[in-house]
């Protein structure tokens, strides 16, 4: 033992070192590929289910445009509706029954009066003439073309019945049976009617909503966080707030809608369910964390810059806006947007505040109701129709692409802005 | 435990040299009256300090310190690590302002006014004493706005020509101007560590200083460099007054004309340079020039 040189006790002991750190390696190897399992069964699973809600199935119906069912003069207030009925009578003449016809024209979507009211207000012409109109198909129509019906199911078991199978079994062998790119998914405001449902309108109320976020809370955390940062006195004062700051960062986002629903509606009267409101609770939510990051980038600017500046006769002010404030606008940028991205998938405080309602129209300002792109979501998840799964999978997809875009520009900020020394 | 104890025992019971003489030096400075040595005081200074206290929270850094500074001299300061010398330089422009608990008492007087007075604005106090720093400290800027910013924020240059001439006329003093003169917009972190503190002191020139204050400039740099920012030294104090902080002892002997002594926060001795290195009047200066301790 005592004659052995030290080298050889190193050398005998290197073979157990290097296994340790082989192990130690493969352990967070492992854990990654575990994590990264998951995040693909997560993302497979979404667009899985969701790729079909980007496409919608149409009919071909012939629809002579009857001017005794159409006003020339006021052609909007017209009936389309029967317009509809009559057309599609007209296809399966040998439908004859009442209870028949019903299930006859449930095949279009009641969106198919609208298509036909759109088309004879852009071009009035069109009454008194022949037509072969492709119209949107009934959700069940589309879920049955997708293959979500099961045919072999007893007729009582599904939406969709014997005789409406036969019609459509007859429009496909005519050819008068397509699929399109779903369009409207993305112009569209909500809908009962899953076929003709569309995220436009809570995309423009998360839009609304962050854009009001975002100017009140960048400038009022940047400029936060560079007074306690760089001109507050460290004090008890000063502390008391640091600690509060961090703890609002903590709270619970429902805490923060409700806080909302007591100030902004209860109190100030702002409208409920608008975006203006959803922008306020979502502001007060993003600001902790917009001042603490912005707090870190200042942190994290080197002392000898500001040294550097005041030495040079440069007031604090001049210090702070010239040299250090541009070095940390990079890491402000980053935590701005991702208490942006944070804000854009919250859905809790909105439900508080009256977002959650059902609204068709699409927001047109910050005043009108209007619901979120997460609330929307949920909205969808909890309706019974067999379509709405697809489209709930569909509005995740474009939750994600936004949150993703939103990170992007995070990272595409971050290395354009920043500056080495 | 026990091991630790019985290693330890040998050396506890014959204490190193260095320790006894940092005791001894202790004793002495609270034994002795800490008037300073030498002569620290002298005819029309450019800045005078009297009793000048430095406290960090409770802690004291300088006591009683009382010096003259006179024109276009470079006076170096030296002293152990922690002696207050950097301290006390950075009282001469307020640089201390920005640590909260630094608290400064005394007198310290730029010509006829008080720096330290509540009146004192310390933008101009700064243009006035400009500041190079240990280590070199460019903006992250280019070479040319680095050295045009002190002038841009004072409004010294009327016209984008005049600041031009400022930028090549500071440059051409730091004796960088050769180097970088086809590269002015080029970043300033670019250049090699001392370019990089010759832009710092052109960067401190342009802003027409009176008293340029100099904390370890030398430092971060290679022997070279040191050679080529000594030589500006000696060249900038035909227009300049300096203060230098340096742990190099040659190099206060090259550059300085008086040099003062620092020693755990008591200025023990200030004279002529070539007298306080042959002839010093305090028995801790000569401890420490002789290198018994630092």
């Amino acid at each position: 033992m005592n004659n052995q040189k030290p080298m050889d006790i190193v050398q005998a002991g290197l073979a157990k070192r290097y296994k340790k750190e082989k192990r130690f390696k493969l352990i967070g190897l492992s854990a990654i590929i575990f994590s990264l399992m998951f995040l693909v069964f997560l993302f497979s699973s979404i667009f899985l289910n969701g790729y079909k809600a980007f496409y919608q199935a149409e009919l071909r119906i012939d629809v002579f445009f009857d001017p005794a069912l159409l006003d020339i003069k006021d052609p909007a207030s017209a009936n389309f509706d029967a317009l509809v009925k009559k057309s599609l009578r007209t296809t399966f003449p040998d439908v004859k029954k009442r209870k028949e016809k019903k299930k006859l024209y449930g095949l279009v979507s009641t969106d198919g009066s609208f298509q036909l009211r759109d088309m004879v207000l852009a071009d009035p012409a069109l009454v008194g003439q022949n037509r072969s109109v492709w119209l949107l198909a009934d959700d069940d129509v589309d879920m049955l073309m997708k293959g979500y019906i099961d045919r072999n199911l007893p007729q009582s078991d599904r939406r969709i019945s014997d005789v409406q199978i036969g019609w459509i079994d007859k429009l496909i062998d005519a050819g008068r049976v397509k699929f399109r790119f779903n369009i409207g998914f993305f112009t569209n405001g909500d809908s009962r009617e899953p076929e003709s449902a569309g995220i436009l309108g809570a995309a423009m109320g998360s839009f609304y909503m962050l854009a009001i976020t975002l100017v009140l809370s960048f400038p009022i955390g940047i400029g936060a966080a560079i007074y306690l940062e760089e001109f507050a006195a460290k004090n008890r004062i000063t502390d008391i707030i640091e600690v509060n700051i961090n703890n609002l960062a903590a709270v619970p986002s429902i805490v923060f809608g409700l806080l909302g629903l007591a100030v902004f509606l209860n109190f100030f009267h702002l409208p409920r369910s608008a975006p203006l409101v959803g922008g306020l609770v979502l502001f007060l939510m993003t600001l902790p964390t917009i001042i603490i990051t912005g707090r870190v980038a200042l942190q994290s600017v080197p002392p000898s810059i500001r040294e550097a500046a005041l030495g040079v006769g440069a007031s604090k002010m001049q210090a702070v806006l010239h040299h250090v404030l541009p070095l940390a606008m990079p890491g402000m940028l980053t935590g701005a947007i991702i208490g942006m991205a944070r804000a854009l998938g919250e859905s809790a405080p909105l439900l508080m505040i009256g977002m959650v309602a059902f609204i068709v129209d699409i927001p047109a300002g910050i005043t009108d109701p209007a619901t979120a792109l997460p609330v929307q979501i949920y909205l969808w998840a909890d309706s019974p129709e067999r379509a709405f799964v697809e489209r709930t999978s569909a509005a995740i997809m474009v939750l994600l692409t936004f949150l993703v875009l939103m990170n992007g520009t995070a990272v595409y900020l971050r290395s354009k802005f920043e500056r080495r020394w | 435990m026990l091991q630790i104890l019985s290693s330890n025992t040998p050396r506890s019971t014959a204490k190193s040299r260095e320790e006894r003489i940092q005791s001894k030096a202790r004793m002495l400075v609270d034994r002795e009256d800490r008037c300073t040595a030498g002569d620290p005081f002298v005819e029309n200074p450019r800045m005078s300090c009297r009793n000048v206290n430095v406290y960090y929270g409770d802690k004291q850094a300088i006591r009683d310190v009382s010096i003259d500074i006179s024109e276009n001299e470079v006076l170096a300061m030296i002293g152990p690590s922690g002696c207050g010398k950097s301290t006390f330089l950075r009282c001469l422009n307020r640089m201390n302002d920005t640590i909260n608990i630094c608290r400064v008492t005394g007198e310290l007087k730029l010509d006829d006014s008080d720096i330290y007075d509540k009146k004192m604005d310390v933008v101009p106090l700064r243009a006035r004493v400009g500041m190079v720093f240990q280590k070199p400290n460019p903006f992250p800027k280019s070479i040319y706005d680095n050295i045009a910013y002190g002038p841009t924020i004072h409004g010294l240059a009327a016209t984008k020509t005049e600041l031009t001439e400022i930028v090549e006329i500071s440059l051409i003093k730091a004796g960088l101007w050769d180097e970088v003169k086809d590269r002015l917009d080029q970043p300033g972190t670019g250049l090699s560590g001392g370019q990089q503190q010759r832009l710092c002191i052109a960067r401190a020139i342009a802003v027409g200083p009176e008293v340029i204050l100099m904390d370890e400039p030398c430092s971060a740099l290679d022997p070279i460099a040191t050679a080529t920012i000594e030589e500006l030294i000696s060249e900038l104090k035909q227009h300049y007054t300096i203060v230098i902080v340096t742990h190099n002892m040659q190099q206060a002997a090259r550059v300085s004309q008086r040099t003062a002594y620092f020693h755990l926060g008591d200025l023990l001795e200030v004279s002529q340079t070539d007298v306080l290195f042959t002839r010093p009047s305090h028995q801790l200066t000569e401890d420490y020039i002789t290198g018994r301790f630092g």
